[in-house]
């Protein structure tokens, strides 16, 4: 087995150019478990944990672009105010030593319909930065994850940053697991209120083949919210709440069953909106 | 020794707080775990499963491996020069498949090479022509023992009956260190194996049998335990290892990956278990009927006497004047089960706890007034027959947990999202949240049942060191963590008054201790230490700097008799230990998430020989028994497991393990050394039943099986799932 070791980012895209089919590790806590667990081999490794250009975040007017080397302990740390929803996803993520060594690129790249930081990042209409001795093309989040751990990412690319704007008002990020820490999530949901443009966005997480977003729900919640003084009717909330339980696709499968992420969802649906909206009209007053 | 007329004590005696030492090495990562070791020339051993949970063997075609180059040996059935069977009581397990695989990972072929990269290659190109058969599962499983307990008047009738179908998922030991040990092959032909076991012994006589040496040439040392729990009481690698090192020649080591560890140890029997209860009106107990059956999976494994104890322990630590049991336990092709701590008790605990807090509720009495007014006692009967004669504080522990503190209510919302249902996954700021509490008390037999002589040895030596005395303990009972080595040291200081104690590492060189399992190492190991001391202290004139002093003795345990096939009556037990749990639990009643907020607990433990251990055992057992009742399944489809991981085998985090309100009664045991009892079982007997009372009394649900799903908390009707 040959590791490739690159420093900088030139050297990894050269190395990735090079060996197609390389394995690319970010923090590793994907990969390394399966590796040890004989159900990954990989004839030539790539560790990017030292390209420093990866780890390394940075503000561009309202956009914030993230590093895909950044881990999550540094988004949590760094990026709490910039990006709520994400940081309170990245809280969820594994123990304090996967959040040491995974990435938020790492996340994506996997692109599991459970990855944490795919809802909020869905959500707020995040772009995935991609790279290759080609050039740069970059690819909106929601195109980009294409099905169970399937994703737009060519074998001769790295993915190098995740851009998405500063919150433009509350976001919400809940997980609901069988265990209070260190679980993957049955199913989860990021709520993003964009007070700007009047607007909700609604990602689910592990409830479909991938990330999905609840079009019609954040439809009817951006109509039915009153804007001004963030109120809105418990029918409307309920409304919003059974058509976010609508537009998942769950499976009974050994983390729970189909009819109780349906639930679980309309009950996040319903508080984690309820909280957005509470937080604006405490900004409103 | 010492000739002065002014004697101080020395100190790390029983009864003080005695560190471990195997603690700061483990937490800094300088303890040498089983799967650590290493050898010059070490070559590696792999196992190849059976993918099926039942399938004819047609063929094994294993010329591709064997060409491979870096391969040492590639063995199957045919190549087990001994017995090709093994097991500890009943040898029915082959040491490797030939005919027929009869559950979901059995081993078939091992193989061993020059680098664990080049094993697993080989055992990848092994091909096996497996022709699938019928997957039998519970309903038809082949009864292996069926154990009757027929008490008092068996036609009876009371004024009020309640009963209730309960159902137990299939718990797994999840210790963190995987399956592993190191096989040596000597100069005489033999093997030295290192291995983390709980038993050396009873693993030395299935070596020798399938290799076909002698026991003197089978020498077992203890290598790092990682965790037991009763998992390591069966064979795992140890014959494996062997057979390969003696046909390569070579040292060949055998790490189990976190997978292959689900399919490579016994696991706790599901059960499922129909009650009856019936009871006077002012609530005295009339009687219990219960029908237990325990799946066993593929093989016997230690299952007769595991279901021997959930019959014996069916009813709880209940004074009742007609029992009427039937626990069976049948073979399947489901994983094998055997041993798990509490040992047949815990499944029965969940069903008779679950039906005192019913039939309180049809009565109107308080759940903790019935149990108390129906507490069994000193000198009452168990329904074995069996004269309760050591001390059964039932009554006294439920009105100590009663009368201990509840933690706050949280009326007010807690000011940490960690203290909330789901934690930092922040699924609620208290909405729907409802708390509960619940008490239950169980208790089990302290050292091996049914006429078995579970004797353990212990030889202990003081010889001079320059010119200071020094003793060395050496037995064969194993370290698995839960803190023996400490504990014997502190009997040999207590007995000999020299603070210089050395625990030599455990081996097949001095008699058998028996296994780390029953709760009885303290109370058995620790007597043979005690005994070894006092034929030492009585010769200690005779040490000088050139001559030691030596004396091995054996403990034995009062003699116990089987269960009568017919009526289970006898006094099949040695002692009995007792713990009472209270669970303070909030559920999110709407997503059915549980944060447990306080567990309380009493427990008799005899007398405590080091607090801080005594302590942690407790603390332990209760995470286990929590880890069931929230969360903790091998799911199985069709034989096949599900999920076999940590990512998806959940065990309870730091965030889920509440303050433990301890209460720790020491009523000396008449029969035990010092008047200890065995402290590491009981505290996962009750603490599972406690936890789910206190979720049925949040949520109002009457939730008949574990562990609790969310599912199972935001519907009206909890479903049983079958397997």
């Amino acid at each position: 087995m040959t590791v490739l070791r690159p420093a900088t980012l030139a050297a990894a895209l050269a190395a990735r150019s090079e060996h197609p089919g390389a394995l690319l590790v970010a923090g590793g806590t994907d990969a390394m478990v399966a590796i040890n667990s004989g159900r990954l081999r990989a004839e030539v490794t790539v560790d990017l944990t030292g390209v420093g250009e990866l780890a390394s975040w940075s503000r561009s007017g309202s956009t914030i672009r993230i590093g895909s080397g950044l881990t999550y302990t540094r988004l949590i740390a760094e990026l709490g105010d910039l990006c709520p929803g994400l940081a309170m996803a990245s809280r969820t993520v594994g123990s304090p030593q996967i959040r040491n060594r995974g990435t938020v690129g790492g996340n994506v790249a996997t692109a599991s319909p459970a990855g944490d930081a795919l809802p909020p990042l869905v959500a707020a209409g995040a772009v995935i930065e991609l790279a290759s001795t080609d050039g740069v093309r970059r690819v909106p989040i929601g195109a980009f994850l294409v099905g169970p751990k399937r994703s737009l990412l060519a074998p001769n690319e790295l993915i190098t940053a995740i851009e998405l704007p500063v919150a433009r008002g509350p976001q919400q990020f809940s997980k609901v697991g069988p265990r209070n820490a260190m679980v993957i999530a049955v199913c989860s949901l990021a709520v993003d209120v964009d007070v700007a443009s009047r607007r909700v966005a609604v990602a689910i997480g592990s409830a479909g083949p991938t990330t999905l977003r609840a079009l019609e729900a954040e439809a009817v919640a951006s109509a039915a919210i009153d804007w001004t003084t963030g109120a809105l009717g418990d029918a409307d909330l309920a409304r919003f709440a059974a058509l976010v339980a609508q537009a998942a696709r769950p499976i009974d499968d050994v983390r729970g069953t189909a009819a109780y992420r349906r639930h679980a969802l309309a009950v996040l649906a319903r508080r984690s909106l309820g909280w957005s909206l509470e937080a604006l009209r405490r900004a409103v007053a | 020794m010492a000739s002065s007329g002014t004697r101080t004590l020395v100190r790390g005696r029983i009864g003080e707080l005695v560190l471990r030492p195997d603690g700061v090495p483990k937490v800094t990562g300088a303890f040498q775990f089983a799967s650590d070791l290493s050898r010059e020339g070490m070559a590696w051993g792999v196992t190849v499963r059976s993918p099926h949970a039942h399938a004819r063997i047609a063929a094994i075609d294993v010329s591709e491996a064997a060409a491979l180059h870096g391969v040492l040996a590639v063995l199957t059935h045919a190549d087990v020069p001994g017995r090709k069977t093994y097991g500890m009581e009943h040898h029915d397990q082959p040491v490797l498949a030939w005919d027929e695989v009869r559950y979901e990972g059995e081993p078939v072929v091992i193989v061993a090479a020059v680098d664990l990269e080049t094993a697993r290659l080989a055992a990848a190109r092994v091909r096996v022509h497996y022709e699938e058969l019928p997957v039998v599962t519970w309903d038809d499983g082949i009864v292996l023992r069926h154990v009757p307990i027929r008490h008092g008047d068996q036609e009876v009738s009371a004024e009020v009956v309640v009963s209730g179908t309960y159902e137990v998922g299939m718990q797994d030991q999840a210790f963190l260190g995987p399956e592993s040990g190191l096989a040596i092959p000597a100069e005489d032909g033999g093997i030295d194996l290192h291995v983390a076991t709980q038993w050396l012994h009873v693993d030395q006589e299935q070596v020798a049998a399938s290799t076909g040496l002698t026991l003197e040439q089978t020498r077992l040392h203890l290598a790092g335990v990682g965790g037991a729990f009763g998992g390591r009481e069966d064979v795992s690698m140890q014959i494996h290892a062997s057979l390969l090192a003696l046909r390569s020649g070579r040292p060949v080591k055998m790490v189990y990956t976190r997978e292959e560890s689900f399919y490579g140890h016994v696991h706790r029997h599901p059960a499922r278990m129909r009650y009856e209860h019936g009871a006077t009106r002012d609530g005295r107990l009339v009687y219990v009927k219960a029908d237990v059956l325990l799946d066993g999976g593929a093989y016997a494994s230690s299952s007769p006497a595991v279901v021997s104890n959930a019959a014996t322990f069916a009813v709880g630590p209940y004074r009742v004047e007609s029992a009427t049991i039937d626990a069976t336990v049948t073979l399947t092709n489901n994983p094998p089960c055997g041993a798990m701590r509490g040992f047949g008790a815990v499944q029965v605990a969940f069903a008779h706890e679950a039906q005192m807090d019913r039939l309180a509720a049809a009565l109107g009495i308080d759940p903790v007034d019935l149990r108390i007014a129906n507490a069994l006692t000193t000198g009452d009967r168990m329904i074995t027959g069996q004269l309760v004669e050591g001390p059964a504080p039932v009554a006294e522990l439920l009105e100590r947990l009663r009368a201990m503190p509840l933690p706050p209510d949280t009326a007010m919302l807690p000011s940490d999202q960690r203290d909330l249902p789901g934690g930092l996954a922040n699924v609620t700021h208290g909405e729907g949240v409802r708390r509960g509490v619940g008490y239950a008390i169980g208790f089990k037999n302290i050292g091996f049942s049914e006429g078995f002589d579970d004797y353990a040895t212990a030889r202990v030596r003081v010889s001079l060191v320059d010119g200071a005395p020094r003793v060395e303990v050496h037995t064969a009972a194993c370290e698995v963590g839960q803190g023996l080595v400490t504990v014997l040291a502190q009997i040999a200081r207590t007995e000999l008054e020299i603070a210089d104690v050395v625990v030599l590492q455990a081996d097949t060189l001095v008699g058998s201790a028996g296994s780390t399992s029953a709760s009885r190492q303290t109370w058995m190991t620790g007597g043979a230490v005690r005994l070894a001391c006092e034929a030492v202290r009585a010769r200690l004139h005779e040490l000088s700097p050139e001559r030691h002093v030596e004396e091995t003795a054996e403990h034995h345990h009062r003699p116990t008799v089987p269960l009568d096939p017919v009526t289970g009556q006898g006094d099949s037990v040695v002692a009995l230990a007792f713990a009472a749990h209270r669970a303070v639990a909030d559920v999110d009643c709407e997503l059915g998430l549980v944060r447990v907020v306080e567990i309380a607990t009493s427990q008799d433990v005899g007398r405590i020989i080091n607090p801080i251990q005594c302590e942690g055992q407790i603390q332990g057992g209760i995470a286990q028994g929590l880890g069931l009742a929230v969360m903790e399944e091998i799911q199985l489809g069709a034989g096949r497991i599900r999920n076999a991981s940590f990512t998806d085998y959940l065990i309870p985090t730091v965030l889920d393990m509440p303050t433990v309100r301890l209460d720790i009664l020491e009523t000396p045991h008449p029969l035990a050394p010092y008047g200890l009892n065995g402290v590491g079982e009981p505290p996962t007997i009750a603490s599972t039943p406690a936890v789910v009372a206190a979720l049925r009394d949040a949520s109002g649900i009457a939730l008949a099986r574990v562990p609790v799903r969310p599912e199972d908390l935001t519907t009206s009707s909890s479903s049983v799932s079958s397997s």
